[in-house]
């Protein structure tokens, strides 16, 4: 009787359900399904019929075997939800459904100890959205005019790089002009769009999908003028890219495995022009304390070529190596990665929203050398490629509080907008990102940056409530977390990018939306007597009215 | 909307001349005060020019506070003025027992001190003053510096008039330079201290309208100054950022256009000081105002001036023209007020202050338009 110690269908997290009186068997479902969690099978069918005669019955039997779709039961094919099987149905003769025993954790580990590993956010739950408990609640009524959001212009900009105060601004009075002093350089300040597309790499994303997202930046700010920026993620980008103009719309990322980097430096001297930034990545908010995480599945050739690495897991480390203070982090990492780009290009931080982020970021906000260009704060609510779902449901901050938290810090000290916050994790989870962009500018963000949305954009059908996940796989079904040349082929480059052009241009009018009836022009930096809360807990923490 | 004013003259004039500009401004239930503040006095202050006087509306308990504060500090009192009223039980007005102006000679050890030193003084003791006033409630301090002198009240500004006979032209207050105000904050508390015209360091501002970054303002200019207090209300962070600006940064006039209104960033990048403007923008973020609003300053050198903001949704009008043999420029929020003081000006020559320009009147009148 081994089988009841074995995993069994009801363990397994989505329970297929098929109807073969509808099926036709054209085998796309099979063909589709990335993961092989089903498979055409055959089953024997008996049907006893009792006949009536003259002597009363007689038993007869029906004995067929019939090809049908069987869902595979083990803990490395299992039905992930995807739902593409429905998708291409022409009959409508299977679906996944939800299976909410949760079971199938605790066999995985007891069948494998392994740590139970997915890609996604957390799906637990547990907190709701506080963002949906703010609402723009100032609206300019006979106070002051309301804008008109489709008449006037709006200047929807922020900035990344280090702000000096005034008075440590190297400006001099020449016949009642102010001048920059010659041969002092300041900190360079860049003008951007408040919404960055947050680091994503190519190896957690399929060339294509990443590609698609490098087109539709470039089509935003050359044509569309939004000077959106994009972060490349950790791992280095194609080396045309790193020798092209639009080098200007991607702030690059280290983080500590310092995938990439050889191919960056060596194309520094044929570079065209500076990146829009450096981001330093010290931590994410959905897996805070670990490293970024690249099965060898989706390490395949154009990767290692990429990253310069054998074919492996490619298991970044948690810290930076070498690295043991914030004092020191601002000096090593900060200072070499200003010198490398002779102090013209902003260098940020990311980190994940923790109890101590407000910490770290007063203790940047004293660098001496103003070479802190931006905090990139990362809540527990933001996606990723793969991680352990144990980091992924258990580990982590909110970010609202948190962005508050540094911003009112920096207040106390006067010294807001010195080094630019920018905020993630769930943002546009809810689908919405100009609301959510909107309030957290308000609670004192200069940005936000978003990874998750932008996927969903290109088509992902993974949701917060256990669907797919699988990015962790290299199987994704929609061919944007893969590797796999067939599944990348499902993906199509200009649709997707002309999604997220549109989804953007979107999200710009809506913000517009927003801005013009409390009457701003400008971003509302910081200005959280725009909002109100309706939950009294979240209003007092957040230091902003509660209204009900 | 409040209505403000300023009239900046070649000769001393007598405030009733405010009350004339005012009255016809005056709009519905736009009732609940009046506040002026003199610069560059004549008639009885005229020959206190360099002292520094104390201008406060107190309780007797008050003026003792004010009295041992400064003594033991070693100001000496060298002249005294309390403002004569006429108590009637119909006049719409909450009065001080007393509105006091006090000439102050510096303490003895001040003689060789410099500028700066002096003003660091007659600051610091305001603030202490107030603070005391404020803690026991027996009244308020409103400006402690040379050749100026404030009042502010709540009320109706007709009868406030009544109530300080500031009609009567035999009381002999006068100045060169008369800002005011009629109706308070009324978006906020009703309190003396939030009625502009505020006043810092030879500093004075009026501003109408609805400061929508009051917030950014105030978070980011409590902690840079020990004279940014109060924010009663948030037009007071207009005369900080002036303040902050021209003295404190020693920049050109110019630029606190920049501040308050910057260009749009594609503006900005046409410009050749660029690279200025874009560092001014950026660095200065928080004091942007992002309007409606109209300003009305005046700086210690006596030069008046206006802005308003950049998406021009409040009115004001400069007009020069001669009263009584009086030379006057008038900035003022509407025309109505003007042609009752200057009927028979050329009103072609009328400014009306457009929304990236600065106007800039200096000591002989001249009117400059500077673009921003």
């Amino acid at each position: 009787m081994n089988n009841v110690n074995s995993i069994n269908i009801t363990d397994l997290p989505w329970i297929i359900e098929y109807d073969s009186e509808k099926c036709m068997l054209c085998g796309k479902c099979c063909a589709v399904c990335s993961f092989n969690a089903i498979k055409v099978d055959v089953q024997k069918r008996k049907k006893v019929r009792a006949i009536s005669n003259e002597e009363g019955f007689s038993i007869d039997s029906d004995q067929k075997a019939i090809p049908v779709i069987k869902q595979v039961v083990n803990e490395t094919n299992f039905c992930r939800g995807c739902g593409m099987c429905t998708k291409v149905c022409p009959n409508g003769a299977i679906k996944a459904v939800r299976n909410n025993t949760e079971s199938f954790g605790t066999r995985y580990r007891a069948k494998s100890a392994q740590s139970v590993k997915r890609g996604g956010r957390s799906n637990l739950h547990t907190e709701g959205r506080t963002l949906d408990k703010i609402k723009i609640g100032r609206i300019s009524q006979m106070t002051d005019p309301s804008l008109d959001a489709l008449r006037h212009t709006f200047d929807v900009r922020t900035n990344l790089g280090r702000v000096v105060p005034a008075d440590k601004l190297k400006f001099e009075v020449v016949n009642g002009e102010l001048k920059e002093i010659k041969n002092i350089q300041m900190p360079v300040n860049t003008s951007i769009y408040p919404i960055i597309i947050s680091d994503m790499s190519i190896g957690a994303l399929s060339p294509r999908m990443w590609e698609a997202i490098a087109i539709a930046v470039a089509y935003l700010n050359e044509v569309k003028g939004i000077p959106i920026r994009m972060c490349t993620g950790e791992g280095g980008i194609p080396e045309k890219l790193l020798r092209s103009k639009y080098l200007k719309y991607m702030i690059l990322q280290i983080a500590s495995g310092h995938f990439g980097w050889n191919r960056i430096i060596n194309s520094m001297p044929y570079m065209q022009t500076n990146p829009a930034g450096i981001l330093i990545k010290i931590g994410q908010g959905a897996k805070p304390g670990d490293g970024g995480l690249l099965m060898a599945e989706k390490n395949v050739r154009l990767i290692q070529e990429i990253r310069g690495v054998p074919k492996a897991d490619l298991l970044s480390p948690p810290n930076h190596q070498g690295l043991y203070s914030i004092e020191e982090s601002v000096q090593k990492m900060f200072l070499s990665m200003n010198c490398a780009f002779k102090f013209k290009v902003p260098v940020a931080v990311k980190v994940a929203a923790s109890s101590t982020s407000v910490s770290v970021y007063n203790n940047l906000l004293r660098d001496p050398y103003n070479i802190v260009g931006g905090f990139f704060l990362d809540g527990l609510q933001g996606g990723t490629g793969a991680a352990h779902e144990i980091s992924l449901n258990h580990t982590g901050h909110p970010i609202t509080s948190k962005l508050r938290d540094c911003y009112l810090s920096a207040v106390k000290q006067g010294k807001q907008g010195q080094i630019p916050i920018f905020a993630g994790g769930g943002i546009g989870m809810n689908g919405n990102l100009a609301a959510d962009t909107f309030k957290m500018i308000c609670l004192g963000a200069n940005g936000v940056f978003i990874g998750k949305l932008i996927l969903q954009i290109a088509g992902c059908i993974g949701n917060d409530f256990g669907k797919c996940n699988a990015c962790n796989t290299g199987k994704c079904p929609i061919g944007i977390t893969t590797q796999n040349s067939k599944l990348t082929k499902r993906l199509d480059i200009d649709t997707v990018s002309q999604n997220i052009v549109n989804y953007i241009c979107a999200a710009d009018v809506e913000l517009k939306k927003l801005l013009a009836p409390i009457g701003n022009s400008t971003l509302p930096i910081g200005r959280s007597d725009a909002l109100i809360c309706v939950d009294k807990n979240v209003a007092n923490r957040l230091e902003i009215p509660y209204a009900c | 909307m409040c209505r403000i004013g300023s009239i900046k003259s070649n000769k001393y004039i007598h405030p009733s001349l405010t009350l004339k500009l005012m009255r016809s401004q005056q709009k519905g239930h736009d009732n609940s005060g009046f506040a002026i503040v003199m610069q560059d006095l004549g008639g009885i202050f005229e020959n206190y020019k360099d002292l520094p006087i104390l201008s406060m509306a107190v309780t007797d308990e008050g003026m003792k506070y004010a009295e041992d504060l400064l003594h033991k500090k070693g100001f000496v009192r060298v002249f005294q003025y309390n403002m004569e009223v006429n108590p009637d039980i119909n006049l719409d007005i909450q009065p001080m027992p007393n509105y006091i102006f006090e000439v102050f000679q510096y303490p003895k050890n001040y003689k060789n001190a410099s500028r700066n030193e002096k003003e660091n003084l007659l600051l610091d003791c305001r603030l202490k003053l107030r603070k005391l006033l404020e803690e026991n409630n027996e009244g308020y301090v409103y400006s402690f510096y040379e050749d100026i002198i404030s009042l502010k009240e709540i009320g109706n500004p007709n009868d406030i008039g009544k109530y300080f006979n500031l009609r009567d032209e035999s009381v002999n207050i006068k100045a060169k330079i008369l800002t005011v105000q009629c109706r308070q904050n009324t978006n906020y508390d009703i309190v003396r201290y939030a009625a502009h015209p505020f006043f810092l360091q030879g500093y004075t501002t009026l501003t109408n309208g609805e400061n929508t970054f009051f917030e950014k303002n105030k978070l980011i200019q409590q902690n840079l100054f020990k004279g940014y207090i109060g924010f009663e209300s948030d037009s007071q962070c207009f005369l900080y950022t002036l303040h902050y600006m021209h003295k404190i940064l020693k920049w050109p006039l110019k630029y606190y256009k920049h501040i308050l209104t910057p260009l749009p960033y594609e503006e900005i990048q046409k410009r050749p000081d660029k690279n200025v403007l874009e560092r001014i923008r950026t660095t200065l973020a928080n004091f942007e105002i992002n309007g409606p609003n109209t300003t009305i300053g005046v700086l210690p050198d006596g030069t008046m001036i206006n802005v308003i903001d950049s998406k021009k949704l409040r009115p004001t009008v400069v007009a020069k023209g001669n009263y009584n043999e009086n030379d006057m420029v008038i900035i003022t929020s509407e025309v109505t007020g003007v042609n009752e003081i200057l009927p028979n000006r050329d009103i072609n020559n009328d400014i009306y202050t457009n929304e990236r320009e600065t106007i800039v009147v200096d000591n002989d009148l001249n009117i400059e338009r500077i673009k921003q």
